[in-house]
């Protein structure tokens, strides 16, 4: 008869060498995955557990010996005898010099994993002329009660534009538009959330590295001076909707949902929601008082 | 995909469906909609409403006239093959084109492309058992299954999906009349001997009655008080007017939410709950049979309780010295007598991401699908897999000059069954409400997108706000009940059920739509 059992998954091992010492891995892991196995702390912004990488923000690369330049480790498929360097001070330089980019052109201060990697790195902002570097100023765009749109904050990353795409959703509301420094992620031809494809989702906000998305509820309380992460505790439940049982995060600070993610490494999910699971918590707290 | 809008009512697991459709993966989609899940397939059939058994029986005709079955499987594991093989040789190509309004070479695609296919599902939800036929509906579908061996192995099978977060967890813990915990047999007198010992109580040997026969005794005055958890029945049941009259008349009637719903409105007594999901802990069930946690992120409002306590409460009253156990306590006794959730510790449920039932000990993994013993090589001492005969039948509702145009409901992205939880937060595509209408039928009733009518079936005449909308036949109007406080919908839906789920007849009610003599535009 047929075999009844899922099929075994073979791949085989593959040995690199991270900065002297031998890493295995698996075949169709990447530079970075054996970055993480060595224990390196490999700065990404454009990289995702749950998205293809597109190589945008080059803030991960590594040097690979036989290779002219500098290779994105987040995207490089690890090959069998690599020897790759991660703490030269050319990979330094290159990183530290990127994150200097990404900060004079976007507001990155409310990612604390950039900032922190601005200090480890050395970042030095006041060499770049405020007068002569153009600077992503876009007014945040509140179109509706969900989710709002700050891209004065957008590093052009294009996790979102994934999430939405082929990597998750399957939406494709939105896309890069314009060009030079006028590329900015859009809905078809910049109309607003409410009358684009989008499906609020919120799968873009969940995969966003610099909060240029962000729940209205945290934009609202951030507004006001009220948002409190070291005060929220984060509750993991079970949607309440149908059944496919997803897994939610509840974050909430005074006994209200302020914001709701779910695991990446959930199998349901992978970090994916629906607009119900999202955001359709409200009804537990309309509350009378 | 048949008879379900995954893309809208189970988003993220359609997110799985479209991994695989990314891989490679065909897929069909049988629905009267150029459904959002339809737009995605291969190849979109879009039959008539009601036509499902012609539809199955016409494909596994032409499986055996194509001889595409398992033959293997069938002679191993099944029973009943010449009787089925007999049932369906009136459902030719041609007679099949006829009943469902599909093109002959659509249906051998799709017959050829199941019966051939390596691996191959099987999913449906409602647009299969909200018919009278429902159940021969899903056995319709079964009966393919056994004809190619398309169940019981890793990538293949029959998938029904749940509606409700712990629907599956609800029928799985006893709350059904016929069943006792992890769905032993209540007529079973070994086995109700069993809960007997350790509940130390006598156990009624009868079955119980489903909702909807529950809705016919209270009618008949039969049943005379009822308490109601967590339901709305109120708004959520077919032929709505009968069913508030009918609750209504009660003697007695208990009603216990979270919020004060329709059903609670008419209640004697109502017990404010706390939400399961988010203001206490427990269990909840999904559509792959997973146990999952669920843990408290809020304090409930004033003096809600957890449903839990208060039927705790209730049963402390009644039996002193009850207490108040807590649901991990209650979810320990419940491992001692349900062998499929023996082996589901509260610590293996946080620990593995929940499990799958059955899990008969600590040491199981759990089970990624179920049937797998129809290819055992003694199939595990069971019965061959039974083919059943079914026999189509139309909609209950008949469309005639009076009432020339069919109503199906089914549910949008954004919103949830009677609206009660979902109309809390504020969602920028809110649709739903109106009455979707194919093209031509506007033409001919002189409306337009906004045009106010009034609709009317057998039952009740409401007024509804047309939307007009190209995925739908020429014939047919879609719409919801997620709104029930300003469009009724359920006034219009038929009583009809179905014998064997108890289920009514919701995607099918004949109706006349008439503009409105001011309709605005």
């Amino acid at each position: 008869m047929t075999m009844t059992e899922r099929p075994v998954e073979l791949r085989s091992k593959v040995t690199v060498t991270i900065d002297g010492a031998d890493v295995d891995v698996l075949e169709g892991d990447t530079i970075l995955d054996a970055c993480n196995k060595a224990g390196k702390d490999t700065p990404t912004v454009c990289y995702g557990p749950t998205v293809t990488p597109v190589n945008a923000c080059r803030v991960c690369v590594v040097e690979l010996e036989g290779s002219r330049t500098l290779v994105p480790s987040c995207s490089r498929p690890a090959e069998d005898g690599m020897v790759v360097t991660t703490d030269s001070d050319r990979v330094d330089a290159n990183r530290k010099m990127v994150l200097e980019f990404l900060a004079t052109s976007s507001d990155v201060s409310q990612s604390e994993e950039i900032m922190g990697w601005l200090g480890d790195y050395g970042a030095d902002l006041d060499r770049y002329d405020p007068e002569t570097t153009e600077r992503m100023t876009d007014e945040v765009k509140i179109q509706d009660d969900l989710y709002i749109r700050a891209y004065d904050r957008c590093v052009l990353c294009y996790k979102c534009v994934e999430a939405c795409g082929e990597d998750a959703q399957w939406t494709f509301a939105i896309a890069m538009s314009g060009r030079g420094f006028n590329n900015r992620i859009s809905t078809e031809f910049d109309v607003t959330l409410p009358d684009s494809a989008c499906v609020y989702c919120g799968n873009c906000v969940a995969v966003c590295p610099t909060n240029a998305l962000q729940f209205k509820t945290e934009f609202d309380l951030r507004k006001m001076g009220e948002w409190k992460p070291e005060e929220q505790t984060v509750a993991r439940t079970v949607c309440s909707y149908c059944g496919v049982g997803c897994n939610l995060e509840l974050h909430v600070q005074d006994n209200s949902i302020v914001k709701v993610t779910s695991p990446d490494d959930h199998s349901i999910t992978s970090g994916n929601l629906c607009v119900k699971g999202r955001f359709g918590y409200q009804y537990v707290q309309n509350r009378a008082d | 995909m048949w008879g379900t809008n995954a893309r809208e009512a189970h988003p993220i697991f359609f997110h799985h469906i479209l991994k695989g459709i990314r891989n490679g993966a065909k897929m069909f989609a049988v629905d009267p909609r150029r459904s959002q899940t339809a737009k995605f397939a291969d190849l979109w059939l879009g039959l008539n409403v009601g036509s499902d058994i012609a539809l199955a029986n016409g494909i596994g005709k032409y499986i055996i006239d194509n001889d595409l079955q398992n033959d293997e499987f069938i002679a191993h594991s099944t029973q009943g093959f010449d009787t089925y093989v007999d049932s369906v040789q009136e459902w030719t190509l041609e007679r099949t084109s006829e009943v469902t309004g599909l093109p002959v070479d659509a249906i051998a695609e799709l017959a050829e492309a199941y019966a051939t296919a390596e691996s191959a599902q099987l999913c449906w939800t409602l647009g299969i058992t909200e018919h009278h036929t429902g159940a021969e509906n899903v056995m319709a579908l079964c009966n393919l299954a056994l004809l190619t061996g398309h169940v019981g192995k890793y990538g293949s099978g029959l998938v029904p999906i749940r509606g409700q977060n712990n629907v599956q967890g609800g029928g799985d813990m006893g709350a059904l009349p016929n069943k006792l915990t992890g769905f032993q047999d209540v007529a079973n007198d070994e086995l109700r001997a069993k809960f007997e010992a350790a509940w130390d109580c006598e156990i009624p040997a009868t079955p119980g009655k489903h909702l909807t026969l529950m809705m016919e005794a209270i009618a008949a005055k039969e049943l005379t008080h009822l308490y109601v958890i967590g339901e709305n029945p109120a708004d959520a049941d077919a032929d709505i007017n009968h069913v508030r009259a009918a609750l209504q008349g009660l003697e007695f009637l208990v009603v216990q939410d979270i919020f004060l719903t329709r059903t609670a409105t008419y209640a004697d007594v109502v017990l404010p709950a706390s939400a399961g999901w988010a203001e206490t802990e427990g269990t909840v069930t999904n559509s792959e049979r997973r146990v999952q946690l669920g843990r408290k992120a809020l304090d409930p409002p004033g003096d809600a309780k957890n449903d839990l306590e208060i039927i705790n409460m209730i049963a402390d009253r009644m039996s002193p010295g009850w207490g108040n156990p807590s649901p991990q306590e209650m979810w320990d006794e419940l491992r001692t007598v349900s062998p499929m959730h023996a082996g589901m510790s509260y610590e293996r449920l946080e620990n593995e991401g929940g499990l799958q039932w059955p899990c008969p000990s600590e040491d199981h993994p759990g089970s990624q699908f179920l049937h797998g013993w129809l290819w055992a090589e003694d199939l595990e001492g069971r019965d061959p897999a039974p083919f059943t005969v079914n026999v189509w039948r139309p909609p209950m509702d008949e469309v005639n000059a009076e009432y020339p145009l069919l109503m199906t409901t089914g549910r949008v992205l954004d919103s949830y069954n009677t609206g009660v939880q979902s109309d809390g937060y504020n969602s920028p595509i809110r649709s739903g409400e109106d009455l979707d209408m194919a093209p031509a039928d506007a033409e001919r009733l002189g409306v337009v997108t906004g045009s106010r009518v009034e609709v009317s079936s057998r039952r009740a005449t409401i007024d509804m706000t047309v939307r007009v909308q190209p995925d739908l036949p020429t014939g047919l109007c879609f719409t919801t009940y997620h709104f029930s406080e300003t469009t009724d919908v359920n006034q219009l839906t038929i009583e009809a059920w179905d014998k064997k789920s108890g289920t009514a007849e919701f995607k099918a009610t004949a109706i006349s739509v008439r503009p409105k003599v001011d309709a605005g535009v």
